[in-house]
């Protein structure tokens, strides 16, 4: 559907908003090079993508998101700080819900300072905020880093922290995992194929990319890690304590306070939080109303590391979060080739605001 | 008329024509073998549209038939929303088979969904690729997929032959429709033990278009009576 012009032109207020904080207008194009892009989004904007093959360019995907093109953008200058808005269409299939729009606009602000990130996030947050001012809009926020951080520091081997880095975007595999972990428990066929003089006895055929050497050394991994300790219930008790954190900000803190006396791997994550909480203030947020939850950001995009926040209508919870954004500085350092840069930003869907304004 | 989508060829026909035959609802081809057009008996109003049983989900969500006979598992995999879209009236018990993930039987390390997880991550950082899985499956395997929270993989579109493509390597794994499992095992491959996507069978579905004229709607309150239903 063509953009109505009301959008336009709320697209481009909140775009003038953004630039006057001293923010260059980037485009990025609509036909974006797949391969690399796709791998960097999560499962959710990988399946929703249109792709299309290009017979010079190989796989190409209809830009599902600025963050990534920006970056790229920005990795190639060497300004530092530098702020970026950007408006346009963005395109995702929709699988589950047709009256959700397939290809929509959106506003957006990049920061990238790494002076001081608790000032940037706090700068992200206040400013998308102050584009959205009057509408009837809750915010969410959330800390990917200091999940990452507690994983990070659990007592236990590097492949297991390994597996559950790389499932903190999927909650039930995250959590399987950690039961798993946690109860030593050896399932027969695994412990028969752990313990066979020959596991390739009754194997057939060797047939495909993935070698009888990968299987072998997986088998090697298997064998590490029945022979590793059980993680501690303590430990699990803490993680299941920070993912099911719900609170305002100001309590939060508190909370994960507590938690990091007797988890100190989770200590710098939370000095981070509350430098951003005081950024925040200073800025005008209320932080003692502010909801802050352990979980929040791990369905979404899984390029965001550290901070997460979203708004959503406060009377129309079936409409998707008004805006959205995040701290992604682990992305700007595989785009960089070596040179990272921390990073955090937001984008506002203009059409959302609009249609909640009309409520 | 009520349009009773059936597939045009082949055993999924013919038990298609005894199961209702069995019912007291004769369906037959009418005119010469090569027509896709049919009769039916014992049920005035109904009218037999004969359709590939891979259009008969899009046929019914269009409202073009008013009902039809496919495998459950095309309507999961064609139709957004299913449920909202079609109704199950009935399984019938014939045309089963079972929607599967299989993997090399060489992999005697990958038994269950955790394990080709983990061995879809150590399959990346080795060759730098995210591990293919082959299917004509998309919706349905990615579905499954993500409810499991399995990582690190790809699909493959394969419209045929799928068993193949392990042996070929264009793909590492597959998720495909086997009855018996026989043909996957001649191609050197396992399934998971916690593998299982969807039990599919062919069942009659009726769509759920709320433009039903009210002689339509009569003639499938009698319909449904004489099938027992």
């Amino acid at each position: 559907m063509p953009t109505s012009p009301a959008t336009l032109k709320e697209a481009r207020r909140l775009r003038d908003h953004f630039a006057a904080q001293g923010a260059v207008v980037v485009k990025a194009d609509v036909l974006q090079p797949a391969d690399l892009l796709l791998d960097l989004y999560g499962e959710d904007i990988r399946a929703r993508a249109y792709l299309t093959a290009d017979p010079l360019r190989g796989e190409m995907v209809l830009r599902p998101d600025f963050t990534v093109p920006v970056v790229q953008m920005h990795m190639e200058t060497d300004a530092d700080p530098a702020r970026y808005t950007y408006s346009g269409k963005v395109f995702r299939k929709q699988e589950t819900d047709e009256n959700r729009a397939n290809e929509f606009v959106q506003t957006g602000y990049e920061v990238f300072d790494g002076q001081n990130p608790a000032a940037a996030d706090a700068e992200v947050f206040a400013v998308i905020a102050a584009g959205l001012a009057g509408l009837p809009l809750r915010a969410a926020t959330g800390d990917i880093g200091v999940l990452m951080a507690a994983v990070k520091g659990l007592r236990t081997t590097e492949d297991r922290k390994a597996a559950l880095m790389r499932h903190i975007w999927r909650p039930a595999r995250f959590r399987a995992l950690l039961r798993r972990y946690g109860s030593g428990h050896v399932p027969p066929l695994r412990a028969a194929l752990l313990a066979a003089d020959d596991p390739f006895a009754q194997a057939g055929p060797d047939i495909g990319l993935r070698s009888r050497e990968e299987v072998t050394s997986r088998i090697a991994a298997l064998r590490a890690d029945a022979a590793a300790p059980p993680l501690s219930s303590d430990e699990i008790t803490l993680i299941d304590a920070i993912l099911g954190l719900r609170a305002t900000s100001t309590d939060a803190l508190s909370m994960l306070r507590d938690i990091a006396v007797d988890m100190p791997a989770i200590g710098s994550a939370v000095r981070r939080m509350e430098a951003r909480l005081n950024a925040l203030s200073l800025r005008g947020i209320d932080i003692d109303t502010l909801e802050f939850e352990g979980s929040y950001g791990r369905t979404s995009l899984e390029y965001y590391d550290g901070f997460v926040f979203g708004f959503y209508a406060s009377d129309r919870p079936e409409l998707p979060p008004i805006a959205t954004g995040g701290r992604y500085d682990a992305l700007t350092a595989r785009l960089g080739q070596g040179r990272a840069v921390p990073a955090v930003g937001g984008v506002i869907r203009p059409d959302l605001a609009l249609e909640v304004g009309k409520c | 008329m009520l349009k009773l989508g059936v597939p045009s060829k082949g055993r999924l026909m013919e038990k298609t024509f005894d199961w209702f035959g069995a019912r007291g609802v004769t369906l037959r081809k009418s005119g010469s073998e090569r027509e896709y057009a049919g009769a039916v008996d014992g049920v005035d109003g109904v009218e037999l549209v004969l359709l590939s049983a891979g259009e008969i989900p899009r046929e019914l969500a269009a409202g073009n038939i008013q009902l039809g006979v496919t495998g459950s598992d095309l309507v999961r995999e064609k139709l957004v929303n299913w449920g909202s879209r079609v109704t199950e009236l009935a399984p019938m018990g014939f045309g089963g088979a079972d929607l599967v993930i299989a993997v090399p039987q060489g992999w005697v390390d990958v038994d269950t969904l955790d394990d080709l997880d983990a061995a879809a991550a150590a399959f990346r950082a080795r060759h730098g690729f995210r591990l293919r899985i082959a299917t004509k499956y998309h919706r349905l395997v990615r579905e499954f997929l993500r409810d499991h929270g399995v990582a690190d993989y790809q699909l493959i579109d394969s419209q045929g032959a799928t068993e193949g493509t392990v042996k070929n390597e264009t793909a590492e794994a597959i998720a495909d429709i086997t009855s018996t499992g026989e043909t996957l095992r001649a191609n050197g491959l396992k399934i998971l033990s916690d593998g299982l996507i969807h039990a599919s069978q062919a069942t009659l579905f009726r769509g759920k278009r709320s433009d039903w004229s009210d002689v339509q709607r009569k003639t499938l309150k009698t319909l449904l009576n004489t099938l027992d239903i």
